[in-house]
């Protein structure tokens, strides 16, 4: 497998230290990387995981807003920080990996490297962001 | 291809009793392809020697900057072949997030810290570098690439069609590892290191001191030995050597590494003089 570029290597090094849930994709939606408290969110570890394609992304975290409603996929933080390369902020319901649906808030931003890279995103996550 | 180290030390230069064998110039490779090509990795005090021994030889010198610290360009005023109107001079290296090579390097070569200005040298020509990158140069193939060091930092990979030489002078490939070495693909440097003939890889410190240095941009000598073995390198040469590290000091440390270490590869102390990826 080829190396990832070095920014994502310390974006992930630095996720590994935070006890703040963390994912980071690259740039084609490709989730390559979640850190162990979002293993508590997802309901998965990662090393059971792996990295997770783009197309299976939506089949393994269905996604609605806080009220049950659809959310449209494009609108999701991490679709907006991939798509249109802008950090985005929203709070929605998940259901991970366990079957278990949880209120989180997120925030991503993109990665952008030097030369115009578009090198992927970062997406952080709260728990019960009103509780 | 040949390969010379005439610059072997890290951070500062540091001749003296002490330094004679290992060397006490800091970073300059010589280059010398199979088909004339003359190419120079980094500019430090090393690489006067080298301008005093190609005077009046080559028509065309390259100059590849892995970075623009003080170590690693402090030997360019200093370059003879610079002041030579016959000779051509190609400088690569990295631009900044936000600056542009020419005006990083006109940093230094301007007043107060150099008398004579960047634009004053009669036959240089600046090529930034925006990795991941590719060019040629002669029969040369290079590959540059960001590495794990603080600013922005380029590691080479030099092909010469019978002999692959990586360049990684500077590089904390460790840094922030939860353990070390991580997968290949997680570590910085592998790609431009991957099943090279010949690494030049840094190895600054002992691990008690990289405690007080981690995040200053260096490896441990286990760093280089454990990055060389997953990249499965053939021969590993340790380079970027401590100021403050002597020639019986290094000795030390490389006897006791053969003793306490089965490698899978040649490690050969980098000294200066040392010729390796001899074709």
């Amino acid at each position: 497998m080829a190396q990832q570029p070095v920014e994502l290597i310390l974006l992930k090094q630095w996720a590994g230290y935070l006890t703040l849930p963390v994912w980071l994709m690259d740039g084609r939606g490709n989730l390559l990387y979640y850190n162990e408290p979002a293993e508590g969110l997802l309901g998965v570890r990662f090393e059971e995981a792996g990295e997770i394609h783009a197309d299976q992304l939506a089949e393994y975290f269905q996604t609605t807003a806080v009220d049950g409603a659809p959310f449209p996929n494009e609108k999701l933080p991490v679709v907006v920080a991939l798509q249109q390369r802008i950090p985005n902020h929203a709070t929605v319901r998940v259901m991970g990996f366990d079957g278990v649906w949880r209120t989180l808030a997120v925030t991503a931003f993109p990665v952008e490297g030097q030369g115009a890279r578009h090198l992927g995103a970062v997406a952080m996550f709260w728990e019960n962001p009103d509780s | 291809m040949k390969a010379t180290l005439w610059g072997t030390r890290g951070s500062l230069a540091s001749g003296g009793p002490d330094t004679v064998r290992y060397g006490g110039d800091t970073a300059a490779v010589e280059v010398r392809g199979a088909t004339g090509e003359v190419v120079i990795l980094d500019a430090g005090s090393g690489i006067r020697p080298i301008g005093v021994q190609l005077a009046g030889s080559p028509a065309r010198i390259d100059i590849l900057l892995t970075h623009l610290h003080m170590d690693h360009i402090q030997g360019l005023g200093f370059f003879a072949p610079l002041f030579d109107p016959s000779v051509e001079v190609h400088i690569w290296g990295p631009g900044s997030t936000t600056i542009g090579l020419h005006e990083r390097l006109t940093r230094y070569l301007s007043p107060p810290l150099f008398p004579v200005m960047l634009r004053d040298l009669p036959g240089v020509t600046l090529h930034e570098i925006r990795p991941p990158a590719s060019f040629t140069l002669g029969g040369l193939s290079v590959r540059a690439d960001l590495i794990t060091h603080p600013g922005p930092t380029l590691g080479f990979r030099i092909d010469s069609s019978e002999c692959v030489l990586a360049y990684l002078p500077d590089h904390e490939p460790a840094l922030g590892a939860v353990v070390f070495p991580d997968a290949p693909e997680w570590t910085s440097g592998c790609d431009l290191a991957r099943g090279a003939d010949v690494l030049i890889h840094d190895a600054q410190y002992t691990g008690e001191e990289y405690q007080s240095r981690v995040g200053w941009g260096h490896s441990t000598f286990e760093h280089a030995l454990a990055f060389a073995r997953l990249s499965r390198v053939k021969k590993l040469v340790t380079f970027h050597h401590d100021p403050g590290h002597s020639d019986e000091m290094l000795d030390r440390v490389m006897t006791e590494i053969r003793k306490s270490h089965e490698l899978e590869f040649e490690l050969v102390p980098g000294r200066v003089g040392l010729t390796v990826c001899v074709d």
